[in-house]
């Protein structure tokens, strides 16, 4: 079924598997590197570069905008390659991901004990994506270049849930099927 | 001899980067909306509708079709009645592919060092892999290859009396694994024989092959049909998320082995499997 939801992200026990989603408002993008130096400003004691709190992370490095343009192709980077930091940022209250792809179980249970939801947004479609994303800014680790943080404005980005906050996962359910 | 300057081979190959990047293959492209139309499942049917306008819009609004615009792979065959003048011929590829790179908007994707990890800028060095063939042209094949499905591809060192059947089940295994993370639907890019290193490249090169051109060995060609089938059937679909469609074409290509071996690479293509070829 068809939702259409905003950010900060509050009421996500409604949010099941299986449901389409059209997510607007603030959403920050952060993929390996930055999740690495994320993770050690934590172990360090540092403060993260935003409000991770009832927020929701995209895993994307987007290829660079024209001059007429907010953003170049911004499509889903692959999940998992981000599980080995999540659970730290799930228990700071991180209540959605976007990416592609399985979780591993550690995040699954993390997710359930935090109350948070993995949302699918479809690979390889990059162009597609990147014209709901209205505004683009750069907010911490300039150097990383493409791997920067964004704070991104989007207007009925289009998602799956493809994990909900009580732990089914759709990538299982139809693999149950088939 | 005929004589080529490596300005020539720098202008084409920063074309060529841009084009692959921004307009997808006629092959691919064609199996795609050909998978839509026969895709049964309503989800992914969905996702394929969501490739299509993707393309569309790639294409008319200059996006690239993937913001992974790869590591760029390059297979020369270098006529050997070719002479290069004007500069290292190495250092001329990795020129094209810093002015495409730059030039066309392209995400830069390369770390000098595996373990260190500091982007290199320009995403050069691209992996190069040069033939001397008889002639005198030169012929170019670009591959801006994503890691999403490079990550997800396996080497198997089987045995002889592991046979066909044995090719499939390490074939429908890798498969599996990759699952939702390479972007079905997928291109699956077969080697099987030569050694360790021959069998890998072959399945790269294998993925540069037109998906609708079948091997001309007839064993090679009933063994890509009978692949592509079952991993159809295996349900994972578009996006992972189930239905018909999970691969668009499996290529396999081959070379002599030792009495002792029978190496089987599956290097996973997404679908936005690129590859522009040129002759010079």
């Amino acid at each position: 079924m068809d939702k259409y939801i905003k950010t900060p992200l509050l009421n996500i026990n409604n949010l099941e598997a299986g449901d389409y989603v059209y997510i607007t408002g603030v959403i920050y993008s952060a993929r390996d590197a930055a999740h690495k130096r994320m993770y050690e400003a934590l172990m360090s004691g540092e403060d993260l570069p935003f409000s991770i709190k009832d927020n929701i992370i995209y895993y994307m490095g987007p290829s660079p905008a024209r001059k007429d343009q907010i953003i170049g192709s911004a499509g889903p980077t692959t999940a998992s390659r981000m599980d080995k930091y999540t659970p730290r940022l799930l228990d700071m209250g991180l209540s959605g991901m976007i990416g592609k792809g399985t979780r591993g179980s550690e995040v699954i249970e993390s997710m359930i004990k935090n109350k948070a939801v993995y949302f699918a947004a479809t690979g390889g479609a990059g162009a597609l994506l990147s014209k709901c994303i209205k505004e683009s800014k750069v907010i911490a680790y300039d150097d990383l270049g493409t791997e920067a943080i964004h704070e991104l404005y989007v207007e009925n980005f289009p998602l799956i849930v493809a994990i909900d906050s009580k732990g089914k996962n759709l990538y299982e359910l139809h693999a149950q099927i088939s | 001899m005929r004589n080529i300057s490596i300005e020539e081979i720098i202008s084409n190959i920063k074309d060529m980067c841009i084009e692959a990047n921004y307009k997808l293959a006629s092959d691919v492209d064609a199996s795609i909306r050909d998978a839509y139309d026969k895709e049964i499942s309503p989800l992914g049917k969905r996702v394929l509708g969501q490739l299509l306008d993707n393309l569309d819009i790639a294409e008319n609004d200059l996006i690239p079709i993937c913001q992974d615009t790869g590591m760029v792979i390059v297979f020369v065959a270098i006529g050997q009645e070719v002479h290069i003048e004007g500069g290292f011929l190495e250092e001329a590829i990795n020129e094209g592919i810093r002015r495409g790179y730059q030039e066309g908007y392209l995400r830069k994707s390369i770390v000098s060092d595996p373990l260190i990890r500091n982007n290199t800028q320009d995403n050069t060095p691209g992996i190069i892999h040069y033939d001397i063939v008889p002639g005198n042209q030169l012929e170019i094949t670009i591959s801006p290859k994503g890691f999403g499905s490079e990550n997800m591809s396996r080497i198997y060192m089987l045995k002889p009396s592991d046979e066909d059947q044995g090719i499939k089940k390490t074939v429908l295994e890798t498969v599996k694994l990759a699952g939702p993370n390479a972007c079905p639907p997928i291109v699956v890019g077969i080697g099987i024989g030569g050694s360790f290193e021959k069998c890998a490249l072959l399945a790269k090169r294998a993925l540069t092959r037109d998906i609708s051109i079948r091997s001309d060995k007839p064993h090679i060609r009933k063994l890509e049909e009978e692949l592509l089938s079952a991993i159809n059937d295996m349900g994972i679909g578009p996006a992972g998320l189930g239905g018909r469609t999970t691969a668009l074409g499996v290529n396999i290509e081959t070379y002599p082995t030792h009495i002792a071996g029978l190496p089987v690479a599956v290097n996973i293509g997404c679908h936005v499997n690129r590859h522009v070829t040129r002759v010079i």
